[in-house]
Protein backbone atom coordinates (compact mmCIF):
# COMPACT_ATOMS: atom_id res chain seq x y z
CA UNK A 1 0.00 0.00 0.00
CA UNK A 2 2.87 1.94 0.48
CA UNK A 3 5.01 0.87 -1.67
CA UNK A 4 4.75 4.41 -4.12
CA UNK A 5 7.04 5.53 -1.13
CA UNK A 6 10.18 4.07 -2.05
CA UNK A 7 9.59 4.96 -5.93
CA UNK A 8 10.99 8.24 -4.83
CA UNK A 9 14.39 8.88 -4.42
CA UNK A 10 15.27 12.51 -5.51
CA UNK A 11 14.55 13.68 -2.77
CA UNK A 12 13.08 10.74 -0.78
CA UNK A 13 10.08 11.09 1.38
CA UNK A 14 12.66 11.40 4.41
CA UNK A 15 15.15 13.81 2.40
CA UNK A 16 12.38 16.21 2.07
CA UNK A 17 11.19 16.34 5.74
CA UNK A 18 14.32 16.94 6.41
CA UNK A 19 14.39 20.26 3.89
CA UNK A 20 11.70 21.01 5.62
CA UNK A 21 13.38 20.59 9.16
CA UNK A 22 16.48 22.26 7.99
CA UNK A 23 14.14 25.51 6.52
CA UNK A 24 12.43 25.31 9.62
CA UNK A 25 15.44 25.64 12.50
CA UNK A 26 17.35 28.23 10.22
CA UNK A 27 14.29 30.35 9.68
CA UNK A 28 13.26 30.07 13.46
CA UNK A 29 16.83 31.16 14.96
CA UNK A 30 17.14 33.66 12.31
CA UNK A 31 13.67 35.39 13.14
CA UNK A 32 14.17 34.61 16.60
CA UNK A 33 17.39 36.98 16.22
CA UNK A 34 15.50 39.46 14.04
CA UNK A 35 12.23 39.51 16.09
CA UNK A 36 14.17 40.60 19.04
CA UNK A 37 15.83 43.51 17.26
CA UNK A 38 12.74 44.18 16.18
CA UNK A 39 11.33 44.18 19.36
CA UNK A 40 13.90 46.42 21.36
CA UNK A 41 13.74 48.80 18.49
CA UNK A 42 9.83 48.94 19.38
CA UNK A 43 10.29 49.80 22.97
CA UNK A 44 13.70 52.03 22.68
CA UNK A 45 13.99 55.63 23.40
CA UNK A 46 14.69 56.80 19.75
CA UNK A 47 11.90 58.06 18.10
CA UNK A 48 13.66 56.50 14.46
CA UNK A 49 14.21 53.44 15.57
CA UNK A 50 10.81 52.84 17.09
CA UNK A 51 9.21 54.05 13.88
CA UNK A 52 11.12 51.54 11.86
CA UNK A 53 9.99 48.47 14.09
CA UNK A 54 6.11 50.01 13.72
CA UNK A 55 6.63 50.33 9.92
CA UNK A 56 8.31 46.95 9.78
CA UNK A 57 5.82 44.77 11.51
CA UNK A 58 2.54 46.60 9.94
CA UNK A 59 4.12 46.11 6.41
CA UNK A 60 5.22 42.73 6.35
CA UNK A 61 2.97 40.56 8.85
CA UNK A 62 -0.18 42.32 6.52
CA UNK A 63 1.76 40.60 3.19
CA UNK A 64 0.74 36.80 2.14
CA UNK A 65 3.83 34.86 2.74
CA UNK A 66 3.54 33.20 -0.62
CA UNK A 67 4.19 37.23 -2.39
CA UNK A 68 7.20 37.41 0.02
CA UNK A 69 8.84 34.39 -1.39
CA UNK A 70 8.19 34.33 -4.60
CA UNK A 71 9.18 38.38 -4.12
CA UNK A 72 12.97 37.22 -3.04
CA UNK A 73 13.27 34.31 -6.14
CA UNK A 74 11.87 36.81 -9.12
CA UNK A 75 12.52 40.16 -6.98
CA UNK A 76 15.77 39.52 -4.99
CA UNK A 77 17.55 36.97 -6.92
CA UNK A 78 16.16 37.53 -10.70
CA UNK A 79 15.94 41.38 -10.90
CA UNK A 80 18.14 43.11 -8.29
CA UNK A 81 21.24 40.07 -9.10
CA UNK A 82 20.97 38.69 -5.39
CA UNK A 83 22.21 35.04 -5.50
CA UNK A 84 22.57 34.39 -1.62
CA UNK A 85 26.53 33.77 -2.46
CA UNK A 86 25.58 30.30 -4.86
CA UNK A 87 25.02 31.81 -7.66
CA UNK A 88 25.33 28.91 -9.57
CA UNK A 89 24.00 26.29 -7.42
CA UNK A 90 20.26 26.74 -7.66
CA UNK A 91 18.72 24.47 -5.11
CA UNK A 92 21.05 26.19 -2.41
CA UNK A 93 20.57 29.87 -3.56
CA UNK A 94 16.41 28.72 -3.49
CA UNK A 95 16.88 27.44 -0.27
CA UNK A 96 18.86 30.33 0.86
CA UNK A 97 16.13 32.82 -0.32
CA UNK A 98 13.20 30.34 1.00
CA UNK A 99 15.19 31.16 4.54
CA UNK A 100 15.63 34.96 4.20
CA UNK A 101 11.85 35.15 2.95
CA UNK A 102 10.38 32.77 5.91
CA UNK A 103 12.87 34.55 8.60
CA UNK A 104 11.93 38.29 7.29
CA UNK A 105 8.21 37.10 7.61
CA UNK A 106 8.34 35.39 11.14
CA UNK A 107 10.41 37.60 13.23
CA UNK A 108 7.67 40.07 12.75
CA UNK A 109 4.92 38.02 14.55
CA UNK A 110 8.61 37.22 16.91
CA UNK A 111 8.44 40.70 17.35
CA UNK A 112 4.51 40.77 18.47
CA UNK A 113 4.82 38.03 21.13
CA UNK A 114 7.98 39.17 22.44
CA UNK A 115 6.51 42.91 23.01
CA UNK A 116 3.54 41.68 24.77
CA UNK A 117 5.70 40.23 26.85
CA UNK A 118 7.42 43.12 27.37
CA UNK A 119 4.44 44.40 28.67
CA UNK A 120 3.76 41.74 31.47
CA UNK A 121 6.88 42.85 32.83
CA UNK A 122 6.31 45.52 35.97
CA UNK A 123 7.89 48.71 35.42
CA UNK A 124 9.03 48.77 38.24
CA UNK A 125 11.38 45.77 37.53
CA UNK A 126 12.89 48.79 34.39
CA UNK A 127 13.04 51.42 37.18
CA UNK A 128 15.13 49.15 39.37
CA UNK A 129 17.44 48.64 36.52
CA UNK A 130 18.19 51.85 35.49
CA UNK A 131 18.38 53.48 39.16
CA UNK A 132 21.53 50.98 39.74
CA UNK A 133 23.06 52.50 36.48
CA UNK A 134 22.23 49.97 33.87
CA UNK A 135 22.56 51.74 30.49
CA UNK A 136 19.01 50.73 28.32
CA UNK A 137 20.47 47.54 26.61
CA UNK A 138 21.84 46.13 29.82
CA UNK A 139 18.25 47.19 31.72
CA UNK A 140 16.82 45.53 28.02
CA UNK A 141 18.99 42.66 28.02
CA UNK A 142 19.70 41.73 31.50
CA UNK A 143 16.65 42.53 32.93
CA UNK A 144 13.53 42.92 30.65
CA UNK A 145 13.87 40.69 28.11
CA UNK A 146 14.72 37.50 29.97
CA UNK A 147 12.12 38.14 31.90
CA UNK A 148 10.02 38.31 28.73
CA UNK A 149 11.23 35.83 27.46
CA UNK A 150 10.01 33.52 29.58
CA UNK A 151 6.49 35.09 29.41
CA UNK A 152 5.68 34.06 25.78
CA UNK A 153 7.60 31.15 25.66
CA UNK A 154 3.92 29.19 24.99
CA UNK A 155 2.55 32.26 22.17
CA UNK A 156 6.94 31.42 20.81
CA UNK A 157 5.73 27.94 20.35
CA UNK A 158 2.59 28.81 18.45
CA UNK A 159 4.35 30.78 15.94
CA UNK A 160 7.32 28.42 15.92
CA UNK A 161 4.92 25.42 14.49
CA UNK A 162 3.20 28.32 12.54
CA UNK A 163 6.85 28.34 10.88
CA UNK A 164 7.05 24.86 11.00
CA UNK A 165 4.23 24.89 7.94
CA UNK A 166 4.79 27.77 6.38
CA UNK A 167 7.96 25.86 5.25
CA UNK A 168 5.37 24.49 2.63
CA UNK A 169 5.33 27.95 0.63
CA UNK A 170 8.97 27.43 -0.26
CA UNK A 171 7.61 24.48 -2.58
CA UNK A 172 6.39 27.88 -4.79
CA UNK A 173 10.18 28.94 -5.37
CA UNK A 174 11.16 25.19 -5.81
CA UNK A 175 12.63 24.35 -2.75
CA UNK A 176 12.63 20.71 -2.91
CA UNK A 177 10.64 20.30 0.83
CA UNK A 178 7.51 17.79 1.97
CA UNK A 179 5.02 20.17 0.35
CA UNK A 180 6.92 19.82 -2.98
CA UNK A 181 7.33 16.19 -3.39
CA UNK A 182 3.81 16.06 -1.93
CA UNK A 183 2.91 17.78 -5.13
CA UNK A 184 4.87 15.29 -7.20
CA UNK A 185 3.56 12.64 -5.64
CA UNK A 186 0.17 13.37 -5.63
CA UNK A 187 0.51 14.24 -9.71
CA UNK A 188 1.58 10.79 -9.94
CA UNK A 189 0.07 8.27 -8.07
CA UNK A 190 -3.66 7.26 -7.52
CA UNK A 191 -3.61 7.36 -3.52
CA UNK A 192 -4.36 11.07 -2.89
CA UNK A 193 -5.91 10.05 0.17
CA UNK A 194 -2.97 8.08 1.29
CA UNK A 195 -0.39 10.69 0.20
CA UNK A 196 -2.14 13.78 2.14
CA UNK A 197 -2.68 11.71 4.91
CA UNK A 198 1.56 10.72 5.29
CA UNK A 199 2.22 13.94 5.02
CA UNK A 200 -0.10 15.98 7.01
CA UNK A 201 0.94 13.11 9.45
CA UNK A 202 4.57 13.28 8.80
CA UNK A 203 3.84 17.53 9.77
CA UNK A 204 2.42 16.62 13.21
CA UNK A 205 5.46 14.08 13.68
CA UNK A 206 7.76 17.27 13.29
CA UNK A 207 5.19 20.13 15.31
CA UNK A 208 3.75 18.08 17.94
CA UNK A 209 6.74 17.59 20.19
CA UNK A 210 7.92 21.00 19.73
CA UNK A 211 4.49 22.22 21.05
CA UNK A 212 4.20 20.15 24.07
CA UNK A 213 7.70 20.24 24.92
CA UNK A 214 7.55 24.19 24.61
CA UNK A 215 4.83 24.12 26.97
CA UNK A 216 6.62 22.14 29.56
CA UNK A 217 9.19 24.38 29.23
CA UNK A 218 7.34 27.79 29.87
CA UNK A 219 5.95 26.25 33.05
CA UNK A 220 9.23 25.35 34.10
CA UNK A 221 10.88 28.48 33.54
CA UNK A 222 7.97 31.22 34.54
CA UNK A 223 8.75 33.65 36.59
CA UNK A 224 7.22 34.03 40.02
CA UNK A 225 6.52 37.00 41.02
CA UNK B 1 12.49 79.99 59.13
CA UNK B 2 15.09 79.91 61.41
CA UNK B 3 15.73 75.69 61.30
CA UNK B 4 16.49 76.34 57.96
CA UNK B 5 19.69 78.88 57.70
CA UNK B 6 20.77 76.24 60.73
CA UNK B 7 20.50 73.25 58.83
CA UNK B 8 22.40 75.55 55.64
CA UNK B 9 25.33 76.56 57.98
CA UNK B 10 25.82 72.48 59.22
CA UNK B 11 25.91 71.78 55.75
CA UNK B 12 28.60 74.26 54.46
CA UNK B 13 30.61 72.66 57.15
CA UNK B 14 30.16 69.61 55.64
CA UNK B 15 29.45 70.06 51.88
CA UNK B 16 26.49 70.00 50.35
CA UNK B 17 25.46 66.59 48.52
CA UNK B 18 22.13 66.81 46.96
CA UNK B 19 20.99 70.40 46.06
CA UNK B 20 17.93 71.46 44.60
CA UNK B 21 17.38 74.85 43.14
CA UNK B 22 13.45 75.90 42.71
CA UNK B 23 12.39 72.77 41.37
CA UNK B 24 8.99 72.39 38.77
CA UNK B 25 7.25 69.49 37.72
CA UNK B 26 3.59 69.19 36.23
CA UNK B 27 1.57 66.13 35.89
CA UNK B 28 -1.10 67.58 32.85
CA UNK B 29 -2.79 70.26 34.83
CA UNK B 30 -1.50 69.20 38.72
CA UNK B 31 1.76 70.76 39.14
CA UNK B 32 3.03 68.38 41.73
CA UNK B 33 6.44 70.38 42.36
CA UNK B 34 6.26 74.12 42.79
CA UNK B 35 9.26 75.84 43.50
CA UNK B 36 11.46 73.05 45.49
CA UNK B 37 14.30 74.25 46.71
CA UNK B 38 16.08 71.62 49.28
CA UNK B 39 19.33 71.02 50.58
CA UNK B 40 20.86 67.79 52.11
CA UNK B 41 24.37 67.80 53.43
CA UNK B 42 26.81 64.80 53.25
CA UNK B 43 25.95 62.56 56.23
CA UNK B 44 22.13 64.39 56.93
CA UNK B 45 19.44 62.05 57.43
CA UNK B 46 15.81 63.71 55.81
CA UNK B 47 12.68 62.48 55.64
CA UNK B 48 10.07 63.88 54.05
CA UNK B 49 6.77 63.39 55.00
CA UNK B 50 3.23 64.99 53.69
CA UNK B 51 -0.33 63.65 53.13
CA UNK B 52 -0.72 61.63 49.72
CA UNK B 53 -0.66 63.28 46.62
CA UNK B 54 1.63 65.90 48.41
CA UNK B 55 4.26 65.34 45.46
CA UNK B 56 6.84 63.55 48.11
CA UNK B 57 7.49 60.15 45.99
CA UNK B 58 7.91 62.63 42.80
CA UNK B 59 10.79 64.28 44.80
CA UNK B 60 12.32 61.81 45.85
CA UNK B 61 12.09 60.12 42.50
CA UNK B 62 13.27 63.10 40.58
CA UNK B 63 16.69 63.26 42.43
CA UNK B 64 17.32 60.02 40.07
CA UNK B 65 15.88 61.23 37.07
CA UNK B 66 13.48 58.59 37.41
CA UNK B 67 11.15 61.62 36.89
CA UNK B 68 11.91 64.40 34.61
CA UNK B 69 11.70 67.82 35.88
CA UNK B 70 10.88 70.83 33.95
CA UNK B 71 12.39 73.68 35.60
CA UNK B 72 15.12 74.31 37.95
CA UNK B 73 18.11 72.36 38.93
CA UNK B 74 19.14 69.20 40.52
CA UNK B 75 22.58 69.02 41.33
CA UNK B 76 24.10 65.95 43.02
CA UNK B 77 28.37 66.50 44.72
CA UNK B 78 28.22 69.76 42.67
CA UNK B 79 27.11 67.71 39.50
CA UNK B 80 23.94 69.11 37.68
CA UNK B 81 22.10 65.92 37.01
CA UNK B 82 22.93 64.91 33.63
CA UNK B 83 20.28 64.00 30.70
CA UNK B 84 19.23 60.37 29.52
CA UNK B 85 22.89 58.58 28.40
CA UNK B 86 26.03 56.95 30.30
CA UNK B 87 26.26 60.06 32.32
CA UNK B 88 23.00 59.61 34.05
CA UNK B 89 23.38 55.80 34.63
CA UNK B 90 26.86 56.86 36.11
CA UNK B 91 24.92 58.91 38.49
CA UNK B 92 22.35 56.59 39.06
CA UNK B 93 25.29 54.02 40.30
CA UNK B 94 26.36 56.47 42.85
CA UNK B 95 22.52 57.26 43.98
CA UNK B 96 21.48 54.29 46.43
CA UNK B 97 17.23 53.59 45.42
CA UNK B 98 14.72 51.24 47.34
CA UNK B 99 11.16 50.94 46.41
CA UNK B 100 8.12 51.07 47.83
CA UNK B 101 7.30 47.83 45.90
CA UNK B 102 10.71 46.41 46.45
CA UNK B 103 11.50 45.70 42.18
CA UNK B 104 14.22 42.71 43.09
CA UNK B 105 14.51 41.45 39.63
CA UNK B 106 12.31 38.63 39.84
CA UNK B 107 14.09 36.29 37.71
CA UNK B 108 17.28 36.61 39.51
CA UNK B 109 18.33 34.90 42.95
CA UNK B 110 18.87 36.79 45.80
CA UNK B 111 22.92 36.75 45.64
CA UNK B 112 22.52 37.68 41.98
CA UNK B 113 20.39 40.79 42.57
CA UNK B 114 22.81 42.29 44.72
CA UNK B 115 25.76 41.37 42.59
CA UNK B 116 24.52 42.41 38.79
CA UNK B 117 25.17 46.11 39.13
CA UNK B 118 28.59 45.78 40.74
CA UNK B 119 29.60 43.44 37.82
CA UNK B 120 27.52 45.07 35.29
CA UNK B 121 28.55 48.66 36.24
CA UNK B 122 30.98 48.73 38.63
CA UNK B 123 33.10 46.09 36.78
CA UNK B 124 34.51 44.02 39.87
CA UNK B 125 35.13 40.41 39.14
CA UNK B 126 32.53 38.32 40.50
CA UNK B 127 34.10 36.73 42.92
CA UNK B 128 35.06 40.16 44.91
CA UNK B 129 31.24 40.80 44.07
CA UNK B 130 29.78 37.72 45.76
CA UNK B 131 32.10 38.43 48.68
CA UNK B 132 30.50 42.02 49.19
CA UNK B 133 27.08 40.81 48.62
CA UNK B 134 26.98 38.04 51.54
CA UNK B 135 28.65 40.74 53.23
CA UNK B 136 26.16 42.67 52.92
CA UNK B 137 23.06 40.24 52.98
CA UNK B 138 24.63 39.36 56.50
CA UNK B 139 24.83 42.77 57.63
CA UNK B 140 20.59 42.95 56.49
CA UNK B 141 20.23 39.79 57.84
CA UNK B 142 19.10 37.97 55.25
CA UNK B 143 22.50 36.35 54.33
CA UNK B 144 20.86 32.84 54.67
CA UNK B 145 18.17 33.61 52.15
CA UNK B 146 21.03 34.35 48.99
CA UNK B 147 20.32 31.24 46.82
CA UNK B 148 16.75 31.77 46.67
CA UNK B 149 14.46 33.73 44.80
CA UNK B 150 12.85 36.91 45.70
CA UNK B 151 8.87 35.55 45.58
CA UNK B 152 9.95 32.64 48.16
CA UNK B 153 10.99 35.77 50.48
CA UNK B 154 8.36 37.87 52.78
CA UNK B 155 8.16 41.19 51.80
CA UNK B 156 10.26 42.23 54.66
CA UNK B 157 13.14 40.18 53.77
CA UNK B 158 12.38 41.09 50.01
CA UNK B 159 13.23 45.00 51.39
CA UNK B 160 16.18 44.21 53.03
CA UNK B 161 17.64 42.71 50.04
CA UNK B 162 16.75 45.49 48.26
CA UNK B 163 18.32 48.23 50.66
CA UNK B 164 21.66 45.93 50.07
CA UNK B 165 21.34 45.77 46.26
CA UNK B 166 21.39 49.72 46.80
CA UNK B 167 24.62 49.63 49.33
CA UNK B 168 26.47 47.49 47.20
CA UNK B 169 27.14 50.15 44.59
CA UNK B 170 28.73 52.11 47.26
CA UNK B 171 26.14 55.17 46.77
CA UNK B 172 26.74 58.56 47.99
CA UNK B 173 23.40 59.11 48.58
CA UNK B 174 20.29 56.59 49.73
CA UNK B 175 16.96 57.40 48.32
CA UNK B 176 13.88 55.23 49.70
CA UNK B 177 10.27 56.35 48.52
CA UNK B 178 7.97 54.68 50.98
CA UNK B 179 10.27 51.33 51.97
CA UNK B 180 7.58 49.93 54.61
CA UNK B 181 4.61 51.10 52.99
CA UNK B 182 3.49 47.82 51.27
CA UNK B 183 5.03 45.88 53.91
CA UNK B 184 2.63 43.94 56.53
CA UNK B 185 3.13 45.56 60.12
CA UNK B 186 4.69 42.59 61.74
CA UNK B 187 7.86 43.21 58.96
CA UNK B 188 8.14 47.09 59.30
CA UNK B 189 10.49 47.07 61.77
CA UNK B 190 13.13 44.51 60.33
CA UNK B 191 13.43 47.04 57.71
CA UNK B 192 13.50 50.22 59.76
CA UNK B 193 16.08 48.70 62.07
CA UNK B 194 18.59 48.54 59.13
CA UNK B 195 17.62 51.97 57.82
CA UNK B 196 18.15 53.30 61.22
CA UNK B 197 21.57 51.34 61.31
CA UNK B 198 22.55 52.67 58.24
CA UNK B 199 21.74 56.26 59.31
CA UNK B 200 24.09 55.98 62.67
CA UNK B 201 26.68 54.76 60.03
CA UNK B 202 26.42 58.21 58.41
CA UNK B 203 24.99 57.31 55.31
CA UNK B 204 23.08 60.14 53.26
CA UNK B 205 19.62 59.59 53.47
CA UNK B 206 16.66 61.18 51.76
CA UNK B 207 13.56 59.07 53.17
CA UNK B 208 9.93 59.31 52.11
CA UNK B 209 8.20 57.30 55.19
CA UNK B 210 4.54 57.35 56.62
CA UNK B 211 6.98 56.38 60.05
CA UNK B 212 6.72 58.81 62.30
CA UNK B 213 8.59 56.76 64.69
CA UNK B 214 11.68 56.64 62.71
CA UNK B 215 11.34 60.35 61.84
CA UNK B 216 11.56 61.57 65.53
CA UNK B 217 14.28 58.83 66.19
CA UNK B 218 16.53 58.91 63.13
CA UNK B 219 15.87 61.66 61.10
CA UNK B 220 18.27 65.18 61.65
CA UNK B 221 15.71 67.26 59.77
CA UNK B 222 11.63 66.81 58.85
CA UNK B 223 10.66 68.32 55.63
CA UNK B 224 6.51 68.13 55.58
CA UNK B 225 5.22 68.43 52.32
CA UNK B 226 1.65 69.53 50.48
CA UNK B 227 0.00 70.12 47.52
CA UNK B 228 3.41 70.37 45.53
CA UNK B 229 5.21 72.49 48.56
CA UNK B 230 7.62 72.11 51.41
CA UNK B 231 5.60 74.02 54.25
CA UNK B 232 7.88 73.53 56.76
CA UNK B 233 11.11 72.34 57.32
CA UNK B 234 12.22 71.30 61.39
CA UNK B 235 14.31 69.15 63.47
CA UNK B 236 12.11 66.75 64.57
CA UNK B 237 11.38 67.53 67.96
CA UNK B 238 10.30 70.73 66.91
CA UNK B 239 7.83 69.51 63.74
CA UNK B 240 6.61 66.94 66.04
CA UNK B 241 6.06 68.94 69.46
CA UNK B 242 5.89 72.11 67.83
CA UNK B 243 4.64 72.38 64.43
CA UNK B 244 4.52 76.24 62.57
CA UNK B 245 2.04 75.73 60.38
CA UNK B 246 -1.58 74.90 60.55
CA UNK B 247 -1.17 72.37 57.36
CA UNK B 248 1.45 70.35 59.49
CA UNK B 249 -1.05 70.96 62.89
CA UNK B 250 -4.20 69.34 61.00
CA UNK B 251 -1.68 66.55 59.34
CA UNK B 252 -0.28 65.67 63.05
CA UNK B 253 -3.55 65.54 64.57
CA UNK B 254 -5.03 62.75 61.86
CA UNK B 255 -2.02 61.05 62.44
CA UNK B 256 -1.08 61.17 65.76
CA UNK B 257 -4.32 61.47 67.80
CA UNK B 258 -6.10 58.19 67.13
Amino acid sequence: MFDFISDYNDPTLLGAFWMTVKLTVFSGIASLVGGTLLAAMRVSPVPLMRGFGTAYVNIVRNIPLTVIIVFTSLGLADIFGMTMGAPDDFALQGFRLAVLGLSAYTAAFVCEALRSGINTVPVGQAEAARAIGLNFSQVLGLIVLPQAFRAVIGPLANVLIALTKNTTVAAAIGVAEAALLMKEMIENEAQTLLIGAVFAFGFVVLTLPTGLFLGWLSKRLAVKR
Amino acid sequence: MTEVSVAKEDAAATGDLVVLKSVNKHFGALHVLQDIDLTIARGEVVVVIGPSGSGKSTLCRAINRLETIEGGSITIDGKPLPHEGKELARLRADVGMVFQSFNLFAHKTVLENVTLGQVKVRKKDKKAAEERARALLDRVGVGAQADKYPAQLSGGQQQRVAIARALAMEPKVMLFDEPTSALDPEMINEVLEVMQQLARDGMTMIVVTHEMGFARSAANRVVFMADGRIVEEATPDQFFSNPRSDRAKDFLSKILHH
